[in-house]
């Protein structure tokens, strides 16, 4: 029963991380610029970005935690990471959103709190954390393919041992 | 050469084709143990 509980936390914060993923990466970034222009970028950078960041990257710790739970209940979290046997497609998504949550915490979140300004930073130094944070991002988006992909042809193995 | 990840199209293009190449790389190289 708890791993069903558990399974189904690890969907609902990967859903929330992973929609605010595709929410900076195909809706808030294309259109900034655009926001620029007309002047009135500050209600995404003051007002919605932080808060969007703030979900995005607890989320982000939410979905690794009941994931790992996940693995190590149901399959063994050893197996998975080493690829081994029924748990090594599973293994797989678990690798890449280990790397994703590496990205959000080590290089998009500090990053970005340059570029939004919670933190001090020239203006060289806001371009070039831009660059970092955008192509973390995109990076992240990139792997969410496989990732989902490796994470829902693994669950059904897994699953056996649930019901059974 | 222009980086894939510079472009939404090329992000989720990058993506599909990463997929593709891990999904043959896990069938025919790791030890699956009769997972088919």
């Amino acid at each position: 029963m708890d791993l069903i509980i558990d399974r189904w936390l690890h969907i609902l914060s990967g859903i929330t991380w992973i929609g605010l993923l595709y929410y900076f990466n195909f809706v808030q970034v294309p259109m900034l610029g655009k926001a620029k222009a007309d002047g009135t970028a500050a209600g995404i950078t003051k007002h919605i970005a932080p808060q969007a960041l703030l979900w995005f990257r607890w989320a982000a710790v939410a979905t690794w935690i009941t994931g790992a739970y996940y693995l190590m209940r149901a399959h063994g979290i050893g197996d998975a990471f080493m690829l081994q046997g029924s748990a090594a497609f599973i293994g797989l998504g678990a690798w890449m959103g280990t790397i994703m949550l590496f990205n959000v915490w080590v290089l998009i979140w500090p990053n970005q709190k340059k570029v939004l300004g919670i933190v001090d930073a020239s203006d060289e130094e806001k371009a070039k954390a831009g660059r970092v944070a955008l192509l973390a991002s995109r990076t992240n988006t990139m792997l969410s393919i496989p990732m989902l992909f490796f994470m829902i042809t693994g669950a059904p193995a897994h699953m056996l041992g649930i019901w059974n | 050469m222009k980086n894939p990840l510079d472009s939404i199209t090329g992000t989720i293009i990058a993506g599909v084709v990463l997929t593709v190449i891990l999904y043959f790389f896990a069938r025919h190289f790791l030890p699956l143990g009769g997972m088919s």
